[in-house]
């Protein structure tokens, strides 16, 4: 029997750790986190309160559950958006390769790809206000080109086979034959890219917090936790430590998930492996 | 010189080679065929300690009395290159797409220290010239060159450093016939010029005959027969090496049903493609792929299409199968026309089956959905038990079992899959099959037994063939009639016999007269 790769036992532990957290703050959580009990502030950590207080009183590890239940959802929706949109314009390129069509979809792409990301997030939640949802716009706008050329490469390289040339002599037409052959076998990629761009939606979503364009007060959330804890970095390095190992341990085990899934499903890599 | 002497080969425990011995003497040609998985590659692979990850090697096999067996990497990459030269089957992927050929060539110089750069570039060029590339500069890359030229370069790189030893592993099968030739030609030159032995390995006998001094023929990791070349085709004392022999030059039992009813009628057919982009908005003239072709296809009839690569026979064939709009002519079949809107009722009466068993299929899908996918052509497409019935039917009429229905792809052999394609060409009951190379990638054994199935299922379901295809023994085998293309022209048309014993056409004299030849003296 095959061991599956570490990468993906380590990642997908450290994923699931944190998911389980957020779905557990929906039902449960130490503290109410909006109870700001000033009597109670920078604790230390351990006794009632497991990981301390910040200077409002506020329990961090029910920030921490409360804020990864921010951060997954807003990672989420935006990949969501990304391979919504971006796997069918790819699959539509690729099918009509060469045509106008294709070229306005990838031309479109390299538009989007031509603006520094965050910048154009920064612009969006500063001109429709800051909050969560434009976050997630801003993040899942800039998922759909990297979906749409992830799809559109791999589909490229199947249009051409011989089982592809079948389906067309059974009559049938380029929607159907990109749903049925065409996705299934290029569904290992985008899963793979997925993970990553979830990581990379986590790191947006912190960075947009930190900067106040994100989740918005009393909503927690870790980059805002980071900024917060800013001031007080010297005298109680806790209140940023916390948030910010919580961000690179979750963004590490998608990252490492990723490797691994993409060693699993492609079969190059998986012969190499055995 | 080269001594294997009782070699076997396991990798992670399976056991691949058992009990391999043979000798080559000093400037021999020694053939090595075999059917796919035989070993024969091994057997080479061993000689040059190439072997995979998890193989073990027992028994000996030595270069002039030394084991290479026993010899550490360091040891053996100063042999490789100086004393054993390789050359392999796709000159596509052996040399570097972003290295000049001249760097390619020097690069063994170099590395064995046969001198400077400029020393080695020397040498290189007259390498170059010797397989006869005097026409091309050092600093050609690959994608410049056509498939038998960078055969060429493969050869002048392992043939640089004058090697004892030349192992060629299928060296001709990826190219033309005519190309073919040429290689084999030129190796046999350079080993009488050169006082080297060459490995030939291959899995056409036909080949052997025309170039080996002595062969041995492998079976599943043995080698079950050698002796001098002309004695082994001649006596085929072991039951294999008749088996191989019939089934290379099979020729299934058919009757002739053709009637003088027209199915398919091509008349005048062009396809152009655009031109190479030359700017931003700016195309080449436009290519010609198919320029001008004609035929008429008969009920009941097989028809073959000859030619090499790049002469249009796949762009006529897609054509046909109304995949690619043409652009001038027209094709009908059953006298409605043929074009990329044809309605499916007409699209069910032509069906295809293609060259590769591996790409035919989503490997995602189990035969049953495979082979009914065709049914979308239908009106109301058979749902349930009736599909399975009809999917049944199908793998019964190609000689595989219906319980092969819940199966994938990757489960069945190179022919075991063939069979699947044409079961899924069969199931809606179609006039004409158009059958793309669809036994040039099988083992001779499996193709003479796919080329029986095709004329079985000629007979009992009445259909005709379009049999397109560049080895001319299958055509001659399983066609009625034939045509001859080149450059997006039929050159020639006749009956097969005809054409093939008093060609008219220079080219197909050419293509006849360069065809490898099982004939024994």
């Amino acid at each position: 029997m095959r061991h599956l790769p570490y990468s993906l036992l380590i990642g997908g532990a450290l994923s699931s750790i944190f998911l389980a957290a957020a779905l557990i703050s929906f039902l449960w959580v130490p503290h109410d986190v909006t109870d700001l009990v000033i009597a109670n502030r920078l604790q230390p950590a351990g006794g009632e309160f497991l990981l301390g207080t910040d200077q409002f009183g506020r329990d961090l590890l029910s920030m921490l559950m409360v804020g990864a239940r921010t951060s997954i959802a807003v990672a989420l929706v935006a990949v969501g958006i990304g391979i919504g949109l971006g796997v069918p314009l790819g699959l539509a390129a690729a099918a009509n390769r060469g045509s106008l069509l294709d070229e306005v979809i990838m031309r479109g792409n390299d538009l989007i790809f031509a603006f520094p990301s965050l910048v154009i997030a920064i612009l969006i939640t500063a001109v429709f206000g800051p909050s969560a949802v434009n976050a997630i716009l801003a993040i899942g706008i800039f998922n759909i080109p990297v979906f749409a050329r992830v799809a559109r490469g791999g589909a490229l390289s199947l249009w051409t086979l011989d089982y592809i040339l079948a389906a067309r002599t059974a009559g049938k037409g380029k929607v159907r034959i990109s749903a049925e052959h065409i996705l299934p076998n290029i569904a290992n990629l985008l899963i793979v890219q997925a993970t990553i761009q979830f990581s990379l939606g986590i790191l947006a979503e912190a960075a947009l917090s930190y900067v106040g364009l994100g989740a918005q007060p009393p909503t927690p959330s870790w980059g805002r936790m980071l900024a917060e804890a800013q001031t007080m970095i010297y005298t109680h390095p806790m209140l940023a430590i916390l948030p910010g190992v919580t961000i690179v341990l979750m963004v590490l085990g998608l990252n490492l998930m990723g490797d691994g899934l993409r060693d699993v499903l492609d079969p190059r890599l998986r012969r190499a492996r055995t | 010189m080269i001594e294997i002497d009782r070699l076997s080969l396991a990798i992670h425990d399976t056991p691949i080679l058992r009990d391999v011995s043979l000798q080559i003497q000093e400037g021999e040609i020694f053939g090595l065929v075999g059917e796919s998985g035989s070993g024969k590659s091994m057997t080479a692979l061993a000689l040059m300690q190439l072997l995979p990850h998890g193989a073990e090697a027992e028994g000996s096999a030595r270069l002039d009395g030394t084991d290479l067996l026993t010899k550490t990497e360091a040891e053996m990459c100063a042999l490789r290159g100086n004393d054993l030269g390789m050359i392999f089957q796709e000159p596509m992927t052996a040399l570097n797409p972003v290295q000049t050929i001249g760097d390619q060539v020097s690069e063994t110089l170099m590395i064995h220290g046969a001198g400077t750069k400029p020393e080695a570039q020397a040498i290189a060029r007259d390498r170059l010239n010797r397989v006869g590339l005097s026409h091309i500069g050092m600093e050609s890359y690959p994608h410049e060159l056509s498939g038998g030229q960078r055969q060429r370069v493969c050869i002048a790189a392992a043939i640089a450093l004058h090697p004892r030893l030349l192992i060629a592993d299928e060296p001709t099968t990826a190219l033309d016939v005519t190309t073919q030739a040429q290689i084999l030609d030129l190796l046999k030159g350079l080993v009488a010029e050169e006082n080297m032995s060459l490995l030939l390995i291959t899995h056409d006998l036909a080949v052997v005959a025309d170039m080996a001094d002595r062969i041995a023929v492998m079976q599943t990791g043995e080698i079950v027969e050698q002796g001098a070349s002309q004695t082994v085709l001649r006596e085929q004392r072991h039951p294999y090496t008749q088996a191989l022999f019939e089934a290379s030059s099979h020729q299934p039992d058919r009757e002739d049903h053709a009637e003088k009813e027209p199915l398919l009628q091509v008349q005048n057919v062009i396809r152009t493609y655009p031109g190479r982009r030359e700017g931003l908005f700016q195309r080449g003239d436009p290519v010609r792929a198919v320029d001008g072709v004609s035929f008429e296809l008969h009920s009941g009839e097989s028809l073959g299409l000859v030619g090499e690569s790049g002469c249009g026979k796949s762009t006529l064939t897609r054509a046909i199968l109304g995949l690619d709009p043409i652009q001038g002519g027209e094709i009908k079949a059953f006298g409605q026309p043929v074009g990329p809107d044809m309605p499916n009722a007409l699209r069910s009466g032509i069906q295809v089956v293609f060259q590769d068993p591996y790409g035919s299929f989503n490997p995602r899908w189990r035969v049953e959905h495979l082979v009914a996918e065709p049914f979308h052509l239908m009106p109301t497409p058979p749902m349930g038990d009736e599909r399975r019935d009809r999917v049944a039917e199908a793998l019964k009429a190609v000689q595989l079992s219906p319980d092969d229905m819940q199966k994938f792809p990757h489960e069945f052999s190179g022919g075991q899959r063939q069979r699947i394609a044409i079961a899924r060409a069969l199931i809606t009951h179609p006039d004409i099959i158009v059958l793309d190379e669809a036994v040039s990638a099988l083992d001779v054994s499996v193709r003479a037994r796919i080329l029986d199935l095709l004329a079985d299922l000629q007979t009992r379901m009445k259909l005709s063939y379009l049999f397109i295809s560049h080895d001319l023994t299958v055509v001659h085998a399983i066609t009625d009639r034939v045509l001859v293309m080149q450059a997006g022209k039929i050159v020639e048309t006749g009956d097969t016999e005809t054409v093939f014993t008093a060609p008219q056409h220079p080219y197909t004299q050419t293509l006849l007269a360069a065809a490898p030849k099982l004939e024994v003296a």
